[in-house]
């Protein structure tokens, strides 16, 4: 079997993410920041340190200012809702997973005005084109950092400069970039970054978070829910103070042991070396992609410009009859549609079929590749 | 032996304390805030009264968020 579906979830695990899991459920058991015992206070202790990794590993600046959520849905959520009201202006991308675009499109209907760069076929953004439509007043700016479609970088740097110079925060959908590039907040200037944990953090499903920039003035942002906290038990108002304004309710303490062991496995590995192995598959990938006939293949073309994914269609079949052969006869996982991304699909001009796309990860192999090639031009052959 | 307690108004707080604390060689242990004091969060810090001077301008020079600082 050949997972080529890293971009959905990564797959397999690396062993120490599995044994942080149960040993956060066998030596940490308790529950952190309620009880006051040592296992209530080894589970507080395990999320604390998963913090500070987190906030290093963003070069956020401060570590109160990790708020953990499900998964980057929820993140984005709690800062999209939390931050936007009637009567405000929000800009984006047309690259946007429905994990924006949905909240955005709902916000709108409620008075909120949304505008969306149109961004080129290749996946890329024209940094010029965000500037014209960030005006003052605007309040937020939200862009994905690598689609989910066609793995494009964009430039988050310069988009976070237009953002700050019109006044508006910047919030970035790190789904697929969080694991996969260096990300440095402090030094592009993100001020909001909500990443997943299952993905090239090679967590486990269920953890993802929402990571505030050390400076970002987090009392304009209104929690979407409110609950227990562990503190302030006296008073029937929730907290205002961080992380508590964003956490209620018992925490994923499993899922946050699985993102602290990725992480540290990552670090001990090098995202350096990370990103040029997934560099050096998705170079081959593109190139033996590209050779076979009546193949459309999407993006950038260059594995310097996109995180590993690679979208493509065939003149002559189907997605999900691909998708399907690949699986059954050859083994090779993939995934086929619309990738929750309508927008994106339609940018790149693959709407409403949507696309065949392939995502190695850290353990895919260049053999694992080339047999992934053949099986692709096999199946469009025949 | 006298004790002190520094109450926080959140857990991430309270670890992050220990940790400062600790790496800087001072005997602390984390325990459940005792009811006297508040309920603000669920765990406090204790330490050795003497060191109170140390504790504070240690938390402080970090930038540690501490609700009060009590004698036990």
């Amino acid at each position: 079997m050949i997972y080529l579906d890293n971009a959905a979830t990564s797959w397999p695990k690396p062993p120490e993410v599995l044994r942080g899991m149960t040993d956060a459920l066998e030596r940490s058991g308790g529950n952190p920041g309620r009880s006051g015992h040592r296992l209530s206070i080894e589970a507080a202790r395990l999320i604390y340190d998963t913090r500070e990794l987190l906030a290093d590993f963003f070069n956020s600046g401060d570590p109160l200012g990790v708020i953990f959520a499900g998964n980057a849905t929820h993140a984005l959520n709690l800062a999209i809702y939390g931050l936007l009201r009637p009567g405000d202006r929000v800009v984006t991308t047309s690259m946007e997973h429905n994990s924006v675009m949905r909240p955005l499109r709902h916000l709108e209907r409620k008075g909120v005005e949304v505008c969306i760069v149109p961004c080129a076929r290749d996946g890329t953004v024209d940094p010029a084109q965000i500037a014209q439509v960030v005006t003052p007043g605007t309040r937020l700016v939200v862009s994905v950092y690598a689609s989910n479609v066609v793995g494009t970088i964009m430039p988050v740097k310069e988009i976070a400069a237009i953002a700050h110079g019109a006044g508006a925060l910047l919030l970035v959908d790190a789904a697929q970039a969080a694991g996969a590039l260096p990300i440095d907040m402090q030094d592009a200037g993100i001020d909001l970054l909500a990443f997943t944990g299952h993905k090239a953090l090679l967590g486990s499903p269920g953890i993802g978070g929402l990571v505030i920039r050390a400076g970002v003035d987090a009392s304009q942002i209104e929690p979407l829910m409110r609950g227990g906290t562990g503190s302030q038990s006296e008073i029937e108002e929730h907290p205002d103070f961080l992380p508590d304004r964003f956490e209620s309710g018992t925490p994923n303490l499993v899922g946050i042991a699985s993102l602290k062991a990725g992480i540290e496995w990552l670090k001990e590995k090098g995202l350096d070396a990370v990103r040029e192995h997934e560099k050096d598959l998705t170079r081959r990938l593109i190139e033996g992609l590209s050779d076979i006939p009546g193949l459309h293949v999407y993006g950038t073309l260059d594995a310097e410009k996109c995180v590993a994914i690679v979208s493509f269609t065939a003149e002559k079949k189907t997605v999900s009859e691909i998708g399907m052969r690949l699986d059954e006869e050859y083994g090779v996982l993939v995934r086929v549609g619309l990738h929750c991304a309508p927008a994106a699909h339609k940018t790149i001009g693959s709407f409403p079929e949507g696309t065949v796309r392939l995502a190695p990860g850290i353990f895919t192999t260049h053999t694992e590749v080339d047999i992934a090639v053949k099986a692709v031009a096999e199946v469009v052959k025949t | 032996m006298m004790y002190g307690v520094v109450l926080f108004h959140t857990t991430a707080a309270a670890m992050q304390a220990e940790k400062v604390l600790s790496k800087a060689g001072l005997k602390v242990k984390l325990i459940p805030t005792p009811r006297e004091f508040s309920s603000d969060c669920g765990i406090a810090l204790r330490f050795e009264w003497e060191q109170r001077a140390q504790v504070e301008s240690l938390l402080a020079c970090k930038k540690v968020d501490t609700a009060s600082l009590r004698q036990m």
